[in-house]
Order: structure tokens, then C-alpha cells, then sequence
């Protein structure tokens, strides 16, 4: 079976805790899990939280113990068959860099010594997969951000990032899906809308989903803004 | 059939238990801070436990009924008055369409009214996420001269509300009995069950979670309490990556001020997490002020639900007491 654990999480959840694989996070193990788990439609299970190296199980005390619902995870596991996720294209995601969009994006570039188009260029080059999703409704956390732009976060974070904002905090890259606060490097801004509570799909990105970002024009933000 | 806010406090939301099943995509569970006042008042009203209902937070809230109405209130500290009368908490009674019903909250104040508030259902839910701006009434808190739709009461309700105008009574001689109520205090010790930051604290860290209090920061909210008093050390720092939390669950931020998570919580944190107040205590904490204080103290998992258990077990005698309550009237009257 799959090395892993299982701890409690307070008394109505627990999570599942797999060490790297060859120094990589095992986000194939935990998406096929997820996958799987989603389909068995156990009962007691509430709410699923798959993050980076866990996956994290809401149920309800009432319809399964805690060691029942470990044997059950153990059991799923011995015969889970761990897929790669779909080779499927990246997710494109126009964004229009600088000015009021990003008004970090000079900062950025000086802290790395290089112009603001070249931080342009290295974002927009740059194929993403979304490690996980948490923080916000939709907000998804990219891996594959160009080391040469990993900033750290700003000393005193925004009281009100607006939606859509496109930013870089430490090795990350992200995307605010509604306003909020937040200490990121605000470098640009999509008219896409990562979250919509009434769209069939409500999160425009699952974890796994591999991201592309396209530059595109103030004039083209405001024609393809999309309703939240 | 509607309401409308003739004052509207310091924060008051529509409210139900809230959306745990779209947690995977970052959704807030949100819904109601003490679920067991939610839940009780809603039985009080023959409205089934996920009934949407108002939270008002601090302060004075006054509502306006358009209609006649069966209404329940619940939660720590509240007194309210219907047209001037004072109305007791944990017991159904009735209003007249016309009426003013003013509640003044000690802490956080659960209304049902029979039918529930009738917001549309996003997500699975109708309680108010205030963060992403969705659910409840609009996706923010209500303000004054807010008109809410009542929907229609279920058959139990409209027996309850007959029944008490047959006896000529305002309010229902009965209610919530203090053994179904949580034992609210402005000092309470929660349970908790061990998280794994706890071990990694230096000794004298540790001693002051088990057996100091912390004190309520004004900085508290429906997404987490801050935690004054100690300023608790780890002994190393502790690598973390974000993963999945949940209510109630105490994480050590690096300037070493603990936060409890509550309703509106993010899905996920990245900070040690020392460990989680257990649901059968949660009330307790759900209803502290700034400035009150709380202590912890560790259990284990099969104790926490053997109380969960206990607790839904009442919860569910109550409900079923109420409905032969309601049924031999029915008997009687025949």
C-alpha cells in the first residue's frame, strides 16, 4: 500500500498525509484518491479538501466511527490505481499586465534587476499546474513559477485586492478570484472569472489543471470581462 | 409574507448550517456561529434544522412582520421585547402582522420564524458567505429597510401557531428545557482533541494552552477569535504546507498569538496547528465576547463522540417531543 497517515482532525474530520515521493509531492496518489472517494459516495463523508501532500476528509460522527472510516481509506487505498492526470491543454487565462492592473509589476522587475516586460515575457512563458485550491472560493495555487520571479510577499498586505488580480507570492503564483485582502505582488489582471457561484462549474480550475497565461490589452480586459 | 429590518445591528446574516460540500473548491463552510441555538430554534417553529434563520451579532436588531408569524429565538444573553412586552428566549411564540420585535443580543442571537427566511439556494445553501460575496440575502450583512421573504410554514408550524392562538397565548408554555441548551459561561473550558503543533510547543508554551486562559482579542470575527494572554514559543519551527482545517481548529500563527478558526474560515491553513475544539463544545465558544475568556483542556476522540453523539441524541428527542406535543393537541381538539 501507499505509505501514508492518518490523523485526527478535531472529531469530525481527519487527513490523510503522504510523504514526498522522490522528493515530489504525491499529487497523482491524492487527486486519484479524491477521485475515487468522490465516486464511492460514502455517506458519512461531508466535504473533501485535497492540498499539497494531504487530503484532508469531513464526516459525520453519526454515520461512521473514526477507525471505520480509516479501514475504509485503507481499504480504498490497497486497491487504488493512481492515474496521471488527463493529458489534457493548458487552460488559457488572458491577462492584462502593469498599469492599475498590476501596479507591483515594476516593483517586481526590480527586485530581480530585469524591465517589467521581461517579467511579462518569463510569467507569460511559464506552463502551471494548480497544486491546490484553498484561501478563497476558486483561488488556485500555481506551481512552475519561474525561480527568477520568486518575490517574496509585501511587507504590509492590501486591505482590498480587486478580483481577477493576477499575483506572485513567494514560489507561487495565483489568481484572486473575488476581492480580498492580500499580501501577494499584484502583477496583472484577467477578465476571467475564477469563481461563479451559479455556473455550473462553479471553479474555473481543479487541481491538476495545467494554466497558461495570455497577455492581452487594457482595451481587451474591459471588452471580455466576465460577470462574477 | 415579509420582514423588514427596522434596525439592524452590528452585523446581522442570513444563516443556515452552512455548505460543507464545496470545500475542495476553496467555498467557506460559513452557516450559523452556534449551530445547536440555530438548530434548536428552528425546532422551536416545526422548521427542520437547516431552516434558514437570522444571526445578529452584539447589539439591537428590530424587525417589522408584515404578517402573523411563529418565531423562536436563541443564544447567550438575549432579551427581546414584542410592542414593549418582554418575550422570553427558547420558547416559540407568535407575532401579529404589524408587529416590532426587538432583540438585544448578548453575543450571537439565533431567529427562526416558521417557513425560514426565503433566500434563493446557492451552493447547496442559503446562509450568507461574507467573504466571496454570495448566499443569504444579497451575500452581505442586512442593513435597514431590508424587506426578507418568509417561506411557508410547515405543517407542524401552522399546528403550533393554531394551537396558540386556540389557548389565547402570546407565547408557548414551553420550550428548551436547560438540558438541551449549551451551558453557556463567560469563562468556559473547551475540549480539544490534540493537534500535532501541540508536542512542538517549548514547556512552558504547552502548560499555558492546558492550564492558563486567553482572553477574546476585539480583533474577533466570524472567520476566526484571536487569542490574547500568552505568546506561546515552538520549540523549532515547524515546516508546514497548506492543508485542509476545519472549525475550531487553534493555529499558531509565527507571532505566536493563537487563532481559533471559526465559521467563515478558510478551507485550508498553513499554520501548526496546536489542535481542534471539539463540535460538542463549540457553542460555548461561538458565544464569547471580546474580552471574555477560555480555557482548554484535552480529551479524547471517543469521549468528544460519545458528547456528539449524546447531543444529537437529545436534539432529535426534542423534536420528536415536540411533534407529539403538536399531535395529541390535534387529538384534543378533535
Amino acid at each position: 500500500m501507499l505509505p501514508h497517515t492518518v490523523i485526527p482532525l478535531g472529531d469530525r474530520a481527519l487527513t490523510i498525509d503522504f510523504p514526498e515521493l522522490d522528493g515530489r509531492a504525491p499529487r497523482d496518489v491524492i487527486r486519484s484518491l479524491d477521485a475515487r472517494l468522490l465516486a464511492s459516495a460514502h455517506p458519512a463523508i461531508t466535504g473533501r479538501v485535497p492540498g499539497i501532500g494531504t487530503l484532508t476528509l469531513h464526516y459525520e460522527p453519526l454515520l461512521t466511527s473514526y477507525e471505520a472510516l480509516v479501514r475504509f481509506i485503507h481499504g480504498t487505498l490497497a486497491s487504488l490505481v493512481v492515474t496521471p492526470a488527463a493529458a489534457t491543454d493548458p487552460v488559457r487565462i488572458p491577462v492584462c499586465y502593469g498599469g492599475e492592473c498590476g501596479p507591483d509589476l515594476d516593483e517586481v522587475a526590480a527586485a530581480h534587476r530585469i524591465t517589467a516586460a521581461d517579467v511579462i515575457a518569463m510569467h507569460a512563458a511559464g506552463i502551471y499546474t494548480v497544486a491546490m485550491i484553498g484561501f478563497l472560493p476558486g483561488f488556485p495555487y500555481l506551481e512552475g513559477l519561474d525561480a527568477a520571479l520568486h518575490t517574496p510577499r509585501r511587507a504590509s498586505p492590501r486591505t482590498a485586492v480587486p478580483a481577477g488580480s493576477v499575483g506572485i507570492g513567494g514560489g507561487s503564483t495565483g489568481i484572486y478570484p473575488c476581492t480580498s485582502p492580500g499580501g501577494w505582488h499584484l502583477i496583472g489582471r484577467t477578465p476571467r472569472a475564477l469563481f461563479a457561484p451559479t455556473r455550473q462549474q462553479p471553479a474555473l480550475l481543479q487541481p491538476g489543471d495545467r494554466v497558461q497565461f495570455v497577455p492581452i490589452t487594457p482595451e481587451q480586459l474591459r471588452q471580455q470581462m466576465e460577470p462574477q | 409574507m415579509t420582514i423588514t429590518v427596522r434596525q439592524a445591528g452590528i452585523q446581522t446574516t442570513v444563516q443556515d448550517l452552512g455548505r460543507p460540500g464545496w470545500q475542495h473548491v476553496g467555498v467557506p463552510v460559513g452557516g450559523a456561529m452556534d449551530q445547536v441555538a440555530h438548530r434548536i430554534a428552528n425546532l422551536l417553529v416545526g422548521n427542520p434544522d437547516d431552516a434558514a434563520g437570522l444571526e445578529c451579532t452584539l447589539g439591537g436588531v428590530a424587525l417589522q412582520f408584515m404578517a402573523p408569524a411563529l418565531v423562536a429565538f436563541a443564544g447567550r444573553d438575549v432579551t427581546a421585547s414584542l410592542d414593549g412586552v418582554a418575550i422570553p428566549a427558547w420558547q416559540p411564540f407568535r407575532v401579529e402582522g404589524g408587529a416590532l420585535l426587538v432583540v438585544h443580543t448578548g453575543c450571537r442571537t439565533c431567529i427562526a420564524i416558521a417557513g425560514g427566511i426565503d433566500v434563493p439556494t446557492v451552493l447547496d445553501a442559503r446562509g450568507t458567505s461574507l467573504r466571496a460575496g454570495f448566499g443569504g440575502f444579497h451575500g452581505r450583512a442586512l442593513r435597514r429597510d431590508d424587506i426578507l421573504p418568509l417561506g411557508a410554514p410547515s405543517s407542524l408550524g401552522k399546528r403550533m401557531f393554531s394551537r396558540l392562538v386556540a389557548q389565547g397565548r402570546m407565547i408557548a408554555d414551553w420550550g428548551a428545557g436547560p438540558g438541551l441548551r449549551p451551558s453557556y459561561a463567560m469563562c468556559p473550558t473547551v475540549r480539544i482533541i490534540e493537534g500535532p503543533a501541540l508536542r512542538g510547543l517549548t514547556d512552558a508554551s504547552r502548560e499555558r494552552v492546558l492550564h492558563g486562559s486567553f482572553r477574546i482579542a476585539p480583533e474577533s470575527d466570524r472567520m476566526g477569535f484571536r487569542l490574547q494572554g500568552h505568546t506561546l514559543e515552538l520549540t523549532a519551527p515547524l515546516e508546514m504546507l497548506s492543508a485542509g482545517v476545519t472549525i475550531g481548529t487553534i493555529q499558531l500563527p509565527p507571532g505566536g498569538t493563537p487563532i481559533v478558526l471559526m465559521a467563515d474560515r478558510q478551507t485550508t491553513g498553513g499554520y501548526p496547528r496546536l489542535g481542534e475544539v471539539i463540535a460538542y463544545d463549540l457553542p460555548l465558544l461561538a458565544q464569547l465576547r471580546p474580552g471574555d475568556e477560555v480555557r482548554f483542556e484535552l480529551v479524547a476522540l471517543d469521549v468528544a463522540h460519545t458528547l456528539y453523539r449524546q447531543r444529537e441524541h437529545d436534539i432529535a428527542r426534542a423534536r420528536h417531543a415536540v411533534q407529539l406535543r403538536c399531535a395529541a393537541t390535534d387529538r384534543d381538539a378533535r
